[in-house]
């Protein structure tokens, strides 16, 4: 049977669509179909020969078998050392084995590959920092992900989440009306204890446009209401967009690029659109890597880089800290332990490691920072990115790679987690729930606003 | 037959060596896609160079970077190894020699004291290296038949040029081996992972590129391998 009613090689564009698919509680029936699932070996192989070029072909052939990259991945360590987990193993059994065999494989090997693909690397890109060649094999796996969703083969809330993107432009079925209300009527909360607080919508030439994570609309609304404070306690020309509101991308985790390119785009519009000085985004990781980093590529752009100079929330709050723009009471600065997961797809894989500790200088009481070790480009993954945390049935193998992660927390002393990444953060979230090792984790926008020195303009009138 | 070796089996061989490895690098770069790669290679050349540079130099330092220091006696048994299977080649007094009469010209010669302690600690670290491969279970889950003969074409030039050297047995016979398994491995360097010879540079090349411009380099900030 080529395509199932839940599993099959179209993808999901439809609202109508996506709750089709959803109403397949877990997906039992969809993976019962992935069983089933023929392979097209000639669209499989027809794409790796016009999409696998020089770095991909290399990187596959002059891997010296060396092992290097063993213990750099954190789920080989928390895997007792398992071989079958070295990252060139991973690779070369799966993908090096589809170009070996020119595409001719099975269902049970693609079944397998999308096991590897989605429950054996969270595309960290750590492996590729310690490989002497360079060979960066998360990268690799990104892109046998695009392989596999080609042909069918992904996880189901994958498949849902690709769709959702198609469907809404935003990781979940949240509309544009409902991004702009939630974020008034938060705003509104609010504005009994901050005066003249607003959210801007679609204004021109402002100085900041900012874009979001749908999930803090639909789940942490509090959040908005924060960002709103902070722009305005910083005196920022600041708007948000009707339209292209939404940063992130589980398309990029699906594999699925047709969508990530029109996510992208609809962000790039509304940067087109509006014409802000500059675009700055929530505290999420994969949003600014897909938006920001990867995006520009997928949109077609040579210079790689957005319509508008575009940062992270991180970039931002230490420039706002370092001009004044916002100021720290600081007696109220945090005086425990504390510790910051440094995430990847912004300190790996942009660099971006020393904002963070700016920020922090300014927050915390000087003695009380304590590094995990390693940090910085080499902090291991916090153990639930490219999608691992949200896929039910790799549940088990992402709870062991939470091991890492809480070992090396329970290594610095630290109760406290600044986590200024949402997939991070829900990782430290589930981590103590599974190893209940007493930590409190955070963003870094309450505990910013809880230490803030409220400016005048927003005291509100007695 | 030492004619034939050191005669137009010599031309041969550093022929289709030189032809070949500048071909494929020519080929790897040209096979290089700003938009499949993600990394705009001609927008940002000067970021693209710095990381470039900085990602082969820092690995080629003997505990340069994260990944030398973690793996502490691997590093010293591959720099261990490749010193001496670099420098041996290019500036052994019977290669040195052997080239004047080739070409007219000769690379500095290295003292035979030198040549003989380089020599050893390659062999001895090319042991190291083999029995790590036998031993350590992440690296004998990747190994194949492939693997032992790229190590054996490794090993073959430094054995039977030792056994010349020391004159165990035949010298002629030796001398004629060695001949034969050093020009084997100037044809395997293009058609074989002995090609990481310059691919390791293209590849670091690249690696470097995408992090100079993609992946923090244009932030101000330097990938600390």
């Amino acid at each position: 049977m080529p395509e199932g009613k839940y599993c099959n090689k179209t993808p999901i564009n439809t609202p109508e669509e996506v709750n089709f698919l959803l109403s397949d509680t877990s997906g039992s029936q969809y993976y019962k179909e992935m069983e089933s699932l023929d392979v097209d070996t000639a669209l499989l192989w027809g794409t790796i020969q016009k999409t696998m070029k020089s770095r991909l072909k290399t990187w596959l052939e002059i891997c010296a078998h060396c092992g290097m990259c063993a213990d750099s991945c954190f789920l080989y360590l928390v895997n007792d050392r398992d071989p079958k987990q070295v990252p060139a193993y991973k690779i070369q059994s799966t993908l090096g084995e589809i170009v070996k065999r020119k595409g001719k494989v099975d269902n049970a090997f693609m079944r397998h590959a999308m096991e590897v693909a989605w429950s054996q690397c969270t595309c960290c890109n750590r492996c590729g920092t310690y490989c002497p060649h360079g060979i960066d094999t998360g990268i690799m796996f990104g892109y046998l992900r695009g392989l596999l969703y080609q042909q069918g083969f992904v996880p189901w809330e994958m498949k849902i989440g690709a769709g959702m993107h198609r469907a809404y432009r935003a990781q979940m079925d949240v509309t544009d009306a409902d991004f702009v209300e939630t974020f008034e009527w938060m705003v509104e909360e609010m504005e009994e204890e901050y005066a003249g607080l607003t959210v801007p919508v679609d204004v021109e030439n402002a100085d900041i446009l900012y874009t979001v994570n749908a999930r803090e609309v639909k789940h942490y609304p509090e959040d908005l209401a924060e960002a709103a404070v902070l722009f305005h306690a910083a005196g920022e020309n600041w708007t948000v967009p009707s339209k292209g509101w939404e940063q992130t991308s589980l398309a990029m985790f699906a594999g699925d690029w047709a969508a990530c390119k029109m996510q992208v785009e609809s962000v790039y519009d509304a940067m087109e659109r509006l014409k802000p000085k500059r675009m700055i985004g929530t505290e999420c990781g994969h949003a600014h890597r897909a938006t920001v980093i990867e995006g520009p590529y997928w949109a077609g752009r040579e210079n790689g880089l957005p319509p508008v100079e575009s940062i992270h929330y991180v970039e931002w709050l230490a420039e706002a800290l370092r001009e004044g723009k916002l100021k720290i009471d600081p007696e109220k600065r945090i005086k425990e332990l504390v510790t910051i997961q440094d995430s990847c797809n912004y300190v790996r894989n942009q660099g971006l490691k020393n904002a963070t500790r700016e920020i922090i200088s300014y927050i915390v009481e000087p003695g009380y920072f304590v590094e995990m070790s390693p940090n910085k480009e080499h902090n291991f993954c916090c153990g639930g990115g490219g999608g691992f945390n949200g896929i039910g049935v790799f549940r088990k193998q992402r709870n062991k790679g939470l091991e890492k992660k809480r070992d090396q927390i329970l290594a610095t002393g630290a109760k406290l987690v600044l986590a200024p990444c949402h997939n991070c953060w829900d990782a430290i979230r589930d981590l103590e729930e599974e190893f209940e090792i007493g930590i409190r984790w955070s963003f870094l926008k309450p505990v910013i606003i809880k230490m803030l020195v409220v400016p005048d303009h927003m005291v509100p009138e007695e | 037959m030492h004619e034939f070796l050191t005669g137009i089996f010599f031309w041969i061989a550093i022929s289709v060596c030189l032809v070949g490895m500048l071909v494929r690098f020519v080929l790897y770069f040209r096979g290089l896609n700003w938009q499949l790669d993600r990394v705009a290679y001609k927008a940002h050349p000067k970021a693209g160079l710095k990381g470039a540079w900085r990602s082969i130099y820092k690995w080629l330092i003997p505990y340069g970077t994260y990944g030398w220091r973690t793996q502490p006696a691997m590093a010293a048994a591959f720099f261990c190894f490749h010193i001496g299977a670099v420098c041996l080649p290019l500036f052994l007094a019977g290669h040195t020699m052997f080239l004047e009469s080739k070409v007219g010209f000769s690379l500095f010669t290295m003292s035979q004291g030198l040549a003989d302690f380089l020599t050893w600690l390659a062999v001895g670290s090319m042991v190291f290296l083999i029995l790590r491969r036998i031993v350590l279970p992440e690296v004998r889950i990747m190994t194949t038949v492939y693997d032992y003969f790229i190590l054996f074409i490794a090993l073959a030039p430094f054995v039977s040029g030792m056994m010349a050297r020391y004159q165990v047995g035949s010298y002629e016979f030796w001398l004629n081996m060695h001949i034969f398994f050093g020009e084997l491995l100037l044809i395997s360097i293009p058609f074989t992972k002995m090609s990481h010879v310059f691919l390791f540079f293209a590849s670091r090349a690249q690696l470097g590129m995408d992090f100079g411009i993609k992946r923090g380099g244009m932030k101000g900030t330097k990938m600390a391998w």
